[in-house]
């Protein structure tokens, strides 16, 4: 069957690869607003519109000056001397037409200070190059109105990015190294009596072959069982003994084992009986949250997962509903269909059962959630193993008395992240310089040296907050700060712009899992660092 | 274009004195002068990788610019390749993405190359000062990896020549993950070196991994085959995850420093780093190594070391090259030069030289050891052999050295 795509999906065809159809729809309904729009910002909304948001509105109160020609590739000579915003909006509408764009001229700090209401409606807030204490005032706003906001800046040779939003649960997590849910070692039991319905030793050489290495595998754990008070294969030795057993049962001649590919299978597979079958840490703070005792207003995720955890305490007996997934193996058709079966039949009486737990909860709480689908239900039990919760701290909480300064002050006596925190300090610390003196240091044609001293300074009452003393990289970084002038360097935009977007995508989509605290880049040595502070 | 405060933030680093800049560097206005007019750096690749490469070389004051590339543009590279746009759809990816970069960059000069990068001759790679990858192939990196490689020439205590280092820097990305690396040839490892990076692994006896391993290659191998299956039960190895990657390398690394084999090691407080690779499905997690040069790299080593027996004639060692199972498919018809010397050569010189072929090595090169010079129409540049004249096993050769 020939697929015939829509030009859109065509377009869209490397992308739709990765979040599918439905994260692509996430993308295309969002809102985004972008303030300043120097090469952070555009480069960030550039990678955005090229994904197909539904629209953007970029706030930026700057006329094109011919520095911006020198850093941003959205502006050319024809916009020197008009509106920033506007020339950044023109282009990046040329760059994907199904996006509408608009701009508002006006300086992004004044519009957080006279029109907090002005962000209610959008998806996402991109805050570029915007000092601490601007920030904080927008962090606030947004928490308020429930709207997610990435902050990012590039500041010479290091950047930084932060996401903030009350909480962001996940459900496609899309885990790099996934391990199959099979349930070698406790078979339900259509799955056990489907298993031990086959009589090995009773079957032709070609059924022998092509049984499928998960029933091998059943039934090596059954019989495993019960010569060992019920327990799986536990060390080395027993293990070595468990496939000893395994290879015990392929057919021989003249003492000589044959060579049979679902044996093969069933071997590299062994190590499936014994591998983490527990509910994994994380899933497991989800269950116990406050978040699970539910009233009317509670998301749709926290009602799936409050049928979930009556799932595990009822039916799941412990487990979580199966995934259902029954990866391909050495086998007949009609058995492999047969076994493929008996999973899906499981897995569908699992989100039946999810799917009760959840109606009643939703009554029972009056819910205001008008409704959700069973194909939400079946994602979510799919997905139940690798369910993530991120909460991001508030930016008053991080640039605050609450701040982790142990944290920092680890992070700075530690060999791979003294530098990286040096310069988070010294971030910080240009903005305090720039509250006293209007300017950030190393701006002016006088030699930026001349301003190190009051950098120290204020970089030195930051320290002593935080109870750390210099790293070894303490004045070199020091220096660079001044040297760097505040400069906005486009291959520095460029990269934390790529990061900012791929940020917004999981924000956006709602999948794989975004960045929980600070990071900064620092380009001088091509590393990263995160800070949870 | 030199429009007065347009390049003030590149200004900032070029013009004034740092205390994190490399070796050699003077502040000095020329500088954006030289990037501007002078220095020509070659983008391999104009897709996804390529345009955003080809903009940022532009926007960070280099002004003269080629690109080469052999595709042509399809709808579905529109979602990345800002470049270009629907009405562009069938042209070359090189010629618009060149002009577009020229059309918005005032004073930018790309030239684009339509082509296959095999079609260009040896001397077209050579006038570049840096070549940067945006490809997405194993096998055209490793092309590119053998051009940049050619150009590297030796003193004679076997030290890289530094006038003959043609830096490349290497881009890749897949979904949320991606790399970037330094290739500085003869220097930091070049693609050969590290080739134990892609899947799939060249495979070696398991007696030799377990009991005698020998270069950093049998360490990863050992980490990778027999470490893994031991210590991680239950988890199939799996080279596209990070940290299967990074558990193996360090393990091998553990073993190398047991063994006492160099070549893995690698040391923070020295040299540079020149890999970094970038993970972003959870979270944002990079990791920044200084990878090592493997010695006896085929690529970019001053000399693969070759062992022959004490009483080898020429023919017998042109015979255990062409046996030898590293040049496998590289030597159909190998000449054979020693310094300024040739041995026996194909083409015109194969009657004058070949009566050399019967005689006793060790007297056509004047001792036991030799760097031997190997050409071939199936190399792309000479092969550098470490001849070693002797009748101890390779072990005990390589024990003595």
């Amino acid at each position: 069957m020939v697929e015939i795509k829509d030009p859109k999906s065509k377009k869209y065809d490397r992308q739709l690869r990765i979040w599918g159809a439905h994260g692509q729809a996430a993308l295309e309904s969002a809102k985004i607003c972008l303030l300043n729009c120097g090469p952070t910002g555009s480069e960030t909304l550039k990678n955005l519109v090229l994904g197909g948001i539904a629209g953007f509105t970029i706030v930026d109160g700057s006329k094109v000056e011919q520095q911006d020609l020198g850093n941003n590739f959205l502006l050319s000579e024809a916009d020197l001397g008009h509106s920033k915003a506007q020339g950044v909006s023109s282009l990046l509408k040329e760059l994907n037409d199904s996006v509408t764009g608009g701009f508002v001229e006006t300086d992004p700090e004044q519009l957080i200070n006279d029109q907090p209401a002005f962000f209610n409606n959008f998806s996402l807030v991109i805050a570029t190059q915007l000092r601490e204490a601007t920030m904080l005032k927008l962090d606030d706003i947004c928490r308020a109105e429930g709207v997610k906001l990435l902050a990012v800046r590039s500041y010479g040779l290091v950047a930084t990015l932060r996401v903030s939003a009350a909480e962001h649960a996940i459900v496609e997590t899309k885990p790099d190294n996934a391990v199959g849910d099979l349930r070698f070692h406790a078979p339900w039991k259509e799955l056990h009596d489907f298993a031990m319905s086959f009589k090995l030793a009773e079957m032709d050489e070609i059924m022998h072959k092509h049984l499928p290495f998960a029933i091998l595998l059943i039934q090596a754990v059954g019989h495993w069982k019960a010569g060992h008070q019920g327990k799986l294969p536990s060390g080395s030795k027993e293990r070595t003994d468990f496939k000893a057993l395994l290879k015990s049962w392929q057919r021989q001649i003249d003492g000589i084992p044959v060579e049979e590919e679902n044996f093969s299978e069933a071997m590299t597979n062994a190590s499936k009986v014994w591998s983490q079958h527990g509910i994994p840490s994380e899933v497991q703070a989800i269950l116990e949250d406050d978040c699970m005792n539910l009233n009317s207003s509670s998301s749709t995720f926290w009602c799936l997962a409050a049928a979930l955890k009556r799932f595990i305490e009822q039916e799941g007996q412990g487990c979580l509903p199966l995934e259902g997934t029954l990866p391909d193996m050495h086998a007949t058709t009609d058995l492999y269909l047969q076994l493929q079966r008996v999973y899906q039949t499981k897995a569908e009486s699992d989100v039946t059962a999810v799917e009760t737990h959840l109606r009643a909860i939703l009554k029972d709480n009056a819910s205001s959630i008008s409704s959700i689908s069973r194909a939400e239900v079946k994602l979510f039990c799919k997905n139940a193993r690798h369910l993530r919760l991120v909460r991001f701290r508030r930016l008053s909480e991080e640039f605050g008395i609450s701040c982790k300064h142990n944290v920092l002050r680890q992070a700075l006596t530690a060999e791979d992240q003294a530098t990286n925190a040096t310069l988070y300090i010294l971030l910080r610390a240009v903005d305090r310089f720039y509250e006293s003196h209007k300017h950030f240091p190393g701006t002016f044609d006088s030699p930026p040296e001349s301003e190190i001293p009051m950098l120290k300074a204020k970089a030195g009452a930051l320290l002593s907050e935080v109870g750390a003393s210099p790293s070894p990289a303490w004045d070199d970084c020091l220096a660079e700060m001044c040297r760097f002038g505040a400069g906005e360097l486009h291959c520095v935009a460029a990269i934390i712009a790529g990061m900012a977007a791929q940020e917004g995508i999981k924000l956006l989509t709602k999948q794989f899992v975004p960045q929980s605290g600070t990071l900064v880049y620092n380009a001088m040595g091509s590393t990263t660092s995160v800070f949870c502070l | 274009m030199d429009v007065p405060g347009r390049w003030k933030d590149l200004d900032h680093l070029l013009t004034r004195p740092g205390n994190v800049v490399g070796p050699g560097f003077e502040p000095d206005p020329a500088l954006r002068a030289f990037l501007h007019d002078d220095c020509r750096v070659l983008c391999v690749g104009a897709g996804g990788l390529g345009c955003e490469l080809l903009k940022d070389l532009a926007l960070s004051g280099f002004g003269q610019i080629d690109v080469i590339d052999m595709d042509t543009i399809d709808v579905s590279n529109l979602n990345r390749q800002f470049l270009f746009r629907l009405k562009d759809v069938g042209k070359p990816k090189a010629e618009v993405a060149a002009a577009a970069i020229n059309q918005r960059v005032a004073g930018v000069h790309v030239t684009p190359h339509f082509c296959r990068i095999e079609e260009k001759p040896l001397e077209f790679y050579q006038q570049f000062q840096i070549i940067i990858l945006g490809l997405d192939s194993l096998e055209a990196r490793r092309y590119m990896n053998q051009v940049a490689c050619s150009f590297l020439a030796f003193e004679e205590d076997g030290s890289p020549d530094l006038s003959t280092i043609k830096p490349m820097i290497d881009g890749g990305t897949e979904g949320f993950k991606g790399h970037a690396r330094v290739i500085l040839p003869g220097f930091t490892p070049c693609f050969e070196c590290t080739l134990w990076l892609f899947p799939p692994q060249t495979k070696f006896p398991l007696c030799t991994l377990a009991e005698t391993p020998r270069s950093p290659a049998h360490c990863i191998e050992y980490a990778h085959l027999i470490q893994w299956g031991q210590e991680r039960p239950g988890h199939d190895f799996d080279a596209d995850v990070e940290e299967h990657m990074r558990w193996v390398y360090d393990e091998a690394l553990k073993r190398a420093a047991k063994f006492g084999i160099a070549g893995v090691s690698y040391q923070l407080t020295q040299g540079m780093d020149n890999y970094m690779m970038y993970v972003g499905t959870d979270g944002i997690y990079t990791h920044t190594v200084k990878y090592e040069k493997d010695a006896a790299c085929l690529i970019c080593s001053s000399g693969v070391p070759l062992h022959a027996p004490a009483s080898s004639t020429l023919q017998q060692v042109i015979d255990q090259l062409q046996r030898d199972p590293r040049f496998e498919g590289k030597l159909q018809s190998p000449s054979v030069s020693c310094g300024p010397q040739n041995l026996y050569m194909h083409g015109i010189f194969e009657e004058e030289t070949r009566q050399n072929l019967q005689k006793d090595m060790k007297m056509l090169i004047g001792g036991s050891h030799a760097i031997l010079q190997v050409n071939d129409k199936k190399l792309l540049a000479p092969l550098r052999c470490r001849l070693t004249l002797s009748d101890h096993s390779d072990l005990d050769a390589e024990m003595a050295e």
